[in-house]
């Protein structure tokens, strides 16, 4: 009788909890991007999208029995709404994966959460050194600026560049690239006349402008957040800065392949350093610019290809755990991928989850009528520098 | 140093021109509109898609810019404004907010939110130096163009009829009235012109400051510290008060990049403190 009853309870309880089960197996994977669709960023979040939905068109919507659910929410490059998006994507529509994150503020903000429901967060944009360590679930996909800031101030250096003025953005990431760069600069017999970091939000380049060519050095080494390099660039025109014998040295983002060719003739000849063009020449790029520019109006940039190798990284970890996916072992099935990228050999270093990429020294010139980053000298398979002086 | 005061002026000229409508709105009409940025949002998109999808010349596109944000200021005016003006400021200034917040979707929805360059004529590129002092050309081109504006603007409020009905419709609508004016028709006209000046300045600032649908947010609070500051009795208040900001700005971010854009503020602050009616704001105006 008692034994009865007893089972009586179980049972059900042990099918519901059956059920539940091959309930998750056949529940869609659901990875929800969280990116600036509008405000100063959108065009990163503009070419994320595209990317990321690029990477579904061509690989399939399933993989390993498990439908892929994208859910792309728009936070405007405010970390207040990025946390509070990615607390209602992980509280109400449970997704298994976070992603995207356009600026440096908006992944540090977001992640304690990802620490707390253990879900995997996926930076495909934000480039401080620094991010990767404030998670242990975060996996870098984009790039981090001491990577590039070093390259440059490495070829600066032994490119008869001896004095050099440093015009970064004020904020996490711009003091990164100032830091980095300067230091390897220096350790190359250079000099850096002045540091000037301009405001976020400013409109107008003009005073810091006009102080860079009152100090007379050599090249301008500039770091800008993606899409505001059209307008630096008129403005450095305008000044007359161009003529004045200053090069304009920098990371790839103020010749951001997605703006280039707005920019015009006075790009021509800007040295920057980064991790992807898109005239990198290998077949997996062409295939990739080639898809890319037929399903959108534009020209995939830096951004795109972060986006679409992030998707690459969780596509094989929900393969690699057979559609179960589950926090952990997703991330575990995360660390270590190594692949071939449009940009390159990537791999995500699993002590770091960060990315390992060549960096590419680029040139901008003219090529069948249009303005392209033009590699010309390349550095294989850079880790974060950020991130070995801490060890 | 005198190049920094040269940009610096010019600087002050654009702000001027963007928020010398909204100081005759809010002065003149006694209406807080703070959908003025928006206006000058859409000034500055007519001359970019003039430019960028038909091709009309740089020149040509100020005076479209300008007639077409004054068409649009009349028929808002008509519609939505006229059944405002009775109402509290509170009202006025939540109504009015409402509808940047819709400006900015709208735009972001119909055109896309990434940054809209132009590109001026090439005499209009560049610089010169003119005795040691670099001179930008275009920000002389803006700096011309908006004293002209000023001169106009002042001799229109000052030696015309239309400006002695417009002061008289705004000091008593209702004796004005009844002297025959038609103060509809003179505030219909007044708000045109201040929603045309706003889009003839955005149409302008769009090859200095950039154009994306968050301009009238990113912007709004420069437009109300040049018209606090300056007083809204006046148009050579705002005028000096623009002129002012600007220089500080440009030369704030020269010698002291580290405090940025806050000098702007410090000197608000201060001004505000020592004459809350604004610099040329006389006493006890309503």
């Amino acid at each position: 009788m008692q034994k009865r009853q007893v089972l009586k309870a179980i049972l059900p309880l042990a099918l519901g909890l059956f059920a539940a089960q091959a309930f998750a197996q056949n529940a869609p994977f659901k990875i929800g991007f969280i990116l600036p669709m509008t405000g100063q960023s959108a065009s990163t979040g503009r070419q994320i999208e595209a990317a990321a939905k690029l990477y579904m068109a061509q690989n399939g919507s399933t993989v390993a029995g498990r439908k892929i659910e994208l859910i792309i929410k728009d936070d405007a490059g405010v970390a207040d709404s990025t946390r509070r998006i990615a607390q209602e994507l992980v509280v109400n529509d449970k997704v298994d994966v976070l992603a995207g994150f356009g600026l440096t503020p908006l992944a540090m903000a977001t992640a304690p959460i990802a620490t707390q429901a253990k879900v995997p967060m996926v930076v495909t944009a934000a480039a401080t050194s620094v991010i990767t360590t404030a998670s242990p679930y975060i996996v870098r996909t984009s790039f981090t600026l001491p990577q590039a800031a070093v390259a440059m101030g490495e070829w600066a250096g032994k490119n008869k560049i001896k004095k050099v003025v440093t015009l970064v953005t004020d904020y996490a990431p711009g003091i990164d690239a100032e830091k980095f760069f300067k230091s390897q600069f220096l350790l190359n017999g250079g000099e850096i006349v002045a540091e000037i970091r301009s405001p976020l939000r400013s409109p107008d380049f003009a005073p810091f402008l006009q102080r860079v060519r009152d100090a007379k050095p050599d090249a301008v080494f500039v770091f800008l957040p993606s899409g505001q390099g059209a307008a630096f660039m008129k403005q450095f025109a305008e000044r007359g800065l161009d003529k004045s014998g200053i090069k304009l040295i920098g990371t790839g983002d103020i010749t951001d392949d997605d703006q280039l060719n707005d920019m015009g003739d006075v790009a021509l000849g800007v040295v920057t350093a980064q991790h992807y063009s898109a005239s990198h020449n290998s077949p997996t790029n062409k295939k990739f610019v080639q898809a890319f520019e037929a399903a959108n109006k534009f020209r995939p940039n830096f951004m795109a290809v972060a986006g679409y190798d992030g998707m690459r990284v969780i596509y094989k970890a929900l393969e690699a755990t057979k559609g179960k996916g589950g926090g952990d072992d997703l991330l575990a099935a995360m660390k270590g991928q190594v692949f071939e990228s449009p940009r390159g050999q990537v791999m995500i270093d699993a002590q770091t989850r960060d990315v390992v990429h060549d960096i590419y020294i680029r040139k901008v010139e003219r090529v069948n009528g249009q303005l392209w980053n033009q590699e010309f000298d390349v550095q294989k398979a850079v880790k974060d520098p950020g991130k070995l002086g801490a060890k | 140093m005198l190049t920094l005061l040269f940009d610096g002026i010019a600087y002050g000229m654009l702000l001027f021109v963007l928020s010398v409508g909204l100081a005759v709105t809010m002065g003149l009409m006694n209406f807080i509109n703070l959908a003025h940025g928006a206006f000058a949002m859409a000034g500055g998109y007519t001359t970019v898609l003039l430019m960028n999808r038909l091709g009309v010349p740089f020149l040509a596109t100020l005076p479209l810019a300008f007639l077409f944000t004054a068409i649009l200021g009349a028929a808002f005016e008509r519609t939505l404004y006229r059944p405002m003006y009775n109402r509290p400021h509170l009202d006025q200034v939540l109504f009015s907010i409402g509808l940047v917040f819709m400006a900015v979707t709208g735009v972001d929805y119909i055109i896309g939110s990434q940054q809209q360059m132009i590109s001026v004529p090439s005499w209009l590129q560049g610089r010169f130096d003119l005795a040691d002092v670099g001179i930008g050309k275009y920000r002389l081109f803006i700096i011309v163009v908006c004293g002209l504006l000023t001169v106009a603007l002042q001799m229109i409020l000052s030696r015309t009829r239309f400006g002695s009905r417009l002061r008289a419709a705004v000091d008593d609508p209702r004796v004005a009235q009844g002297l025959g004016i038609n103060v509809n028709q003179v505030f219909l006209l007044t708000f045109a012109v201040g929603s045309g000046l706003a889009g003839l300045g955005g149409a302008l600032g769009a090859e200095v400051l950039g154009l994306e649908p968050i301009f009238p947010l990113k912007f709004m609070v420069y437009f109300l510290i040049v018209v606090s500051v300056g007083g809204t009795t006046t148009i050579t208040g705002p005028l000096l008060a623009a002129l002012l900001l600007g220089i500080a700005d440009v030369f704030g971010k020269y010698y002291a990049p580290k405090l940025g854009a806050f000098i702007v503020y410090a000197l608000m602050i201060a001004i505000l403190t020592w004459r809350p009616q604004g610099l040329f704001g006389q006493k006890g105006s309503k």
